[in-house]
């Protein structure tokens, strides 16, 4: 069983090496929104984002996971909107793993 | 992580895919082989998996242990790919699925997981292969060609896709080579083939190989999206 704050660690992980990669400064803050007019980061950046999550959660958890799969592309609310949202979605589909 | 480069190629148990395993061996790559059957090539450089290149669950965990045995992954050849020769009402649908399977939805789980590692190190080089077929609009190819034609489709949009992260994606298209997927085609149909090419002859897996040298050279940063067309089609 995962826990969230390991999940919001691996995010925040990830939320460092996009920052550093791609000179943003998105906030490793749960609330922090990840797409959309108030984030800090483009389509590309999220895309990267996604990625080095995935990467991390392989190497930690040592799970292979698609984060983005049919179920996230047709839930209303998009789990990419914001590091909460994204934390639950994880918390979702590690857990069901 | 390994100081060599890596090179990964799908489909290397027979044909043109062998005969680039053993070519970039001897360019001292590290390569990375795989089929669906076992491989009988020998040599510490090299290492085979076997899979079905169309099953994410198995190419995802081939992809894991790149990650974790070599660190990196400078060069992806998609090259395997299966074909039918048949007239369309021939052919069916369970071949039409078949082909899609592996040579479009199998080239496209290759090339997005080598693109997540390629990015790590800002490097990467992706070389694709479709056909004369699409051209020359050969009778008795359509779903392969079809098959072809999107993968044509898909080096012409992930090679903007990835761009950013330093990787190019090209497509090289053989002249007729000898293997096994023009084994069942007569040498009459053989002949009237190859006239329709500007060198009326078979090429070899050495000249595809001066293509897929060109395509992924480190200083070649500026080709990206391309496709060549071999045998003056």
């Amino acid at each position: 069983m995962v826990t969230k704050e390991e999940i919001i660690e691996i995010i925040f992980n990830s939320i460092d090496e996009i920052n550093e990669q791609n000179e943003t400064h998105l906030v490793k803050n749960e609330k922090t929104k990840l797409f959309g007019r108030d984030s800090d980061l483009d389509s590309l950046g999220l895309v990267n984002l996604i990625v080095s999550v995935e990467e991390n959660i392989n190497e930690r958890l040592n799970v292979s996971i698609s984060i983005v799969d049919e179920k996230a592309m047709s839930q209303k609310n998009s789990p990419f909107k914001s590091v909460e949202t994204l934390t639950d979605y994880l918390m979702q589909l590690l857990n069901q793993a | 992580m390994t100081d060599k480069k890596v090179m990964l190629i799908t489909g290397t148990r027979k044909g043109i895919g062998k005969y680039l395993a053993e070519y970039y061996l001897q360019k001292g790559f590290l390569v990375i082989g795989c089929s669906r059957g076992e491989s009988d090539m020998n040599d510490e450089n090299y290492k085979h998996y076997c899979l079905d290149v169309a099953d994410e669950i198995q190419v995802k965990k081939l992809f894991a242990v790149i990650r974790k045995d070599y660190g990196r992954l400078d060069v992806l050849l998609n090259n395997a790919g299966i074909a039918s020769m048949n007239h369309s009402l021939l052919t069916p649908v369970s071949m039409v699925r078949k082909i899609l399977e592996t040579n479009v939805v199998g080239n496209f789980i290759f090339s997005r997981e080598s693109a997540k590692v390629m990015k790590i190190h800002k490097f990467g080089r992706i070389v694709n292969f479709v056909t004369f077929a699409i051209p020359l609009k050969l009778e008795g190819e359509a779903i392969y060609a079809a098959s072809k034609a999107a993968v044509i489709t898909l080096t012409e949009i992930l090679s903007r896709e990835y761009s950013p992260f330093n990787i190019t994606v090209n497509a090289v298209a053989p002249p007729a080579v000898k293997t096994d997927l023009i084994r069942g085609v007569d040498d009459e149909k053989m002949d009237k083939l190859l006239k329709r090419q500007s060198i009326h002859r078979f090429g070899t897996p050495k000249e595809v190989c001066t293509v897929i040298d060109f395509f992924i050279q480190p200083e070649n940063e500026m080709v990206n999206g391309q496709v060549i067309y071999m045998g003056g089609v």
